[in-house]
């Protein structure tokens, strides 16, 4: 009698899986970047277009094809055509390395969020030097969140080539992550579908909150006024547009096989069309409403920066000129200048090097992704709050959700094949695979914790998964278009769920998603063979910037 | 005469605290900021304190027990609050070394900042580095503590499940061997009549008839 295979336990854990995994760290860091860069509220209109036009669609055809064809995406796959299974074999790959440095982020933020636990926060305070008269020197000319992460978090090398040691404290960390996974995923659907209702909802908890505390911060008008004004201009930017259809592209995990791997779990009844729409509305929802958070943080974060500047001005001014205390404020600190600098202008030339131009423009223009983001920027701008201590704990309890709900799906993207190949399922039991599974990801990612490891990091962040996707996809949808024939997997579908498939769904999938992605990949390769050699970003200890 | 030497006196206190004199510090505070409306005023009675706090300090250093206020000289007021001291041996006419001041400041800075309601950052005085307080280190770093609850949480919740996974194999694999047999004593139940096997009447939900009476009873028992 053959088993019959996993089943989620109502189309709910379908939905939340789904969305745990859609939604992840790119909305948090990504989004708020790209809208910055690109026009800020006039970023939505493209954003939105290449969601309906190329999200929802190829969402829609990879929750099909799982929900069809009932396997991993490695039988999926072979069922369509034989010699088609190596499109599987290619997203388990891609999954594979995705896991291997995805989960380090999960350890980052462990390791912040057990340091979250001190008063004062260690990241807020530069430690002292070796006699106790000032701090130390790389944490002053950074600032302390910097020195945190990049000292005390990495450890990291001046380049690529100087490796260090593992660093036992992330390496620690890693295995802790890498243990909470292998428990989310232990028993298959039945401990990821409990699993998922947390990862799913418990970030937009702590988001909601967040945005309450956020908009009520002093400042955060500022950065909010600054991100959703609207430059129409950058309508006409290609890039805009290059960029919103790569972030709706990556942002819902198209390609990876966890989609597929989700789908093959499900009822063959089930509605996937709706759940599809769902999803991705929801994605794309969460990303608007994190980036409205972000610069709510940036705001305060450039308002505080902003005004401590004026602050040190105004010290030096005094001290230098002996003022009453308390004379100068913000608002005649221009007056007072001019007529100090009239007034006594060979000591005023003297220290004018030392004034610093103060900017509330400059502060808000540092647009930052990535880790940066979430490790340097947020913090610094949680050190600044009222019981730091409770924001930073809830902050990256947020960002570990978020990871492992993404890890899940790229977990089960590799483990579904397995479990479904029966050489390697008759062998060994469920458990033991995913221990394997486990075991290999952690070894290999303990590269990412040596001294250079974060500069392998961003090479894998970069390179490791662009291009194949995009490539992936394109075959995906070709394949199911052409090779196994719109019309039958029209029919398959009519027959699996009961309702027809609309034209607009033919359409795009015969004709516009396949267009669209030919297009961008066709960019990325350029933008590679133009750029010539590869780059990646060192942090200089002397200088205590990044080269 | 007495004005003579009272002015005498005077010029001499001026040569010796000066801005920029051997010896000589300046100091700045930062009442204002540090205190904001509950500011007090800088008044001579102010500068009292100080100079008696200066004395203080100077009289816990070995062989300068006989300090007194009138031997710490203060000058250049200005409206910052700022001034220059300089502290004065008792025959008043050299003052002390720098040094000498610069390690007494140090080991009684915390008494001084007390003494102003002030701090570091607000009462500084220049070329006198302060000793900052290091930061509190536990033994053991809290991190590592939190990391340690929370991995045995999860080692434990993996090896319960694993476990319990095991167990509910053993059960199903205990199971259709059961299954087994109740099958074949349902075969044995499965009479044979004349060659041919029939189903048992009460197996098919029938009634049964009472008024049948069954083999067994027709004939009689021994």
């Amino acid at each position: 009698m053959e088993k019959a295979r996993p089943l989620w336990a109502n189309s709910l854990q379908f939905v939340f899986a789904c969305i745990s995994y859609a939604v992840g760290l790119g909305n948090v860091w990504r989004f708020p970047y790209l809208c910055q860069m690109y026009g800020g509220g006039s970023f939505l209109v493209p954003y939105i277009i290449m969601l309906i036009v190329e999200g929802m669609p190829l969402l829609y055809l990879e929750l099909a094809v799982g929900q069809r064809m009932r396997q991993g995406s490695i039988g999926a796959w072979r069922t369509i055509s034989p010699y088609l299974s190596g499109v599987g074999v290619a997203s388990v790959v891609v999954s594979f390395f995705l896991s291997m440095y995805y989960n380090v982020i999960n350890a980052w933020a462990f390791w912040y969020l057990f340091h979250s636990f001190q008063d004062p926060l260690p990241w807020s305070v530069c430690p002292l030097n070796g006699n106790h008269t000032g701090y130390d020197e790389e944490c002053e000319k950074a600032s302390s969140t910097q020195y945190f992460w990049y000292r005390k978090t990495l450890n990291i090398s001046p380049s690529l080539q100087e490796n260090g040691g593992v660093q036992w404290e992330p390496a620690l960390c890693l295995l802790l992550a890498w243990l909470v996974v292998y428990l989310c995923i232990l028993r298959g659907t039945e401990s990821t579908g409990k699993v998922v209702y947390f990862t799913a909802s418990l970030p937009y908890c702590v988001l909601i909150i967040y945005l309450i505390r956020g908009l009520t911060l002093h400042g955060a008008t500022n950065g909010l006024m600054y991100m959703f004004t609207p430059k129409i201009e950058q309508l006409a930017n290609p890039k805009a547009w290059i960029n919103a259809a790569t972030q709706i592209f990556f942002s819902l995990g198209l390609g990876f096989g966890s989609l597929i791997a989700f789908a093959s779990y499900n009822e063959p009844s089930n509605n996937c069309q709706k759940h599809a729409i769902i999803v991705s509305l929801i994605n794309s929802f969460t990303s608007i409403f994190a980036s409205i958070v972000t610069f709510s943080i940036y705001g305060f974060k450039a308002t505080f920066n902003y005004e401590n500047c004026l602050k040190k001005v105004s010290l030096l001014l005094t001290n230098t000129f002996d003022l009453e205390d308390g004379f100068l404020t913000a608002s005649n600190l221009e007056q007072v200048k001019g007529y100090l600098a009239s007034a006594y202008p060979s000591k005023y030339s003297e220290m004018f090097p030392q004034i610093k131009n103060c900017s509330l423009e400059s502060e808000l223009d540092t647009a930052v992704q990535g880790t940066g983001l979430a490790f340097i920027v947020y913090t610094e701008a949680i050190k600044n709050m009222e019981v730091s201590q409770l924001w930073s704990v809830l902050y990256f309890f947020m960002l570990l959700m978020l990871g492992i709900g993404s890890m899940l799906g790229n977990t089960a993207a590799i483990l579904t094949p397995l479990t479904d190949s029966k050489i390697i399922s008759s062998h060994l039991p469920k458990e033991a695979i995913s221990g394997l599974v486990c075991l290999v990801n952690c070894a290999i990612g303990m590269v990412f914790t040596m001294e250079a490891g974060n500069y392998w990091f961003d090479i894998f962040n970069d390179y490791a998964a662009t291009l194949s996707l995009l490539l992936i996809v394109l075959v995906e949808t070709i394949a199911v278009c052409y090779v196994y024939g719109l019309r039958r997997f029209e029919s398959d579908l009519k027959a699996m769920t009961g309702r027809a498939v609309s034209w607009y769904w033919k359409v795009m999938w015969a004709g516009v998603s396949p267009l669209l992605i030919v297009s961008l990949f066709v960019f990325y390769l350029s933008d590679y063979i133009l750029t010539g050699t590869l780059k990646y970003q060192a942090w200089d200890a002397s200088q205590d910037d990044k080269l | 005469m007495l004005w003579l030497l009272f002015f005498l006196v005077t010029a001499i206190h001026a040569e010796l605290c000066q801005p920029g004199a051997e010896n000589a510090f300046k100091v700045r505070l930062s009442i204002r900021t540090a205190l904001g409306d509950k500011a007090y005023a800088w008044d001579t009675n102010e500068e009292y304190l100080f100079k008696a706090m200066v004395a203080f300090s100077m009289r816990k250093v070995p062989n300068r027990e006989a300090t007194e206020i009138s031997h710490v000289l203060l000058c250049n007021v200005t409206q910052r609050v700022s001034f220059w001291f300089v502290v004065t041996d008792p025959s008043k006419n050299h003052t002390l070394p720098a040094v000498e001041v610069q390690s007494a400041i140090r080991m009684n800075k915390n008494r001084i900042n007390n003494a102003f309601f002030l701090n570091d950052q607000t009462l500084e005085f220049l070329k006198i580095p302060s000793t900052l307080a290091p930061p509190m280190d536990p033994s053991v770093p809290i991190w590592i503590i939190i990391f340690g609850v929370i991995f045995c949480i999860i080692i434990v919740a993996i090896a319960l499940l694993i476990l319990s996974g095991i167990w509910q194999r053993r059960r199903k694999n205990k199971e259709p061997s059961e299954v087994d047999d109740a099958e074949d004593k349902c075969e044995n139940m499965i009479t044979i009549e004349n060659g041919i096997p029939s189903d048992p009447l009460d197996m098919k939900g029938g009634h049964i008839n009472d008024a049948f009476m069954t083999e067994d009873e027709r004939l009689t028992p021994l």
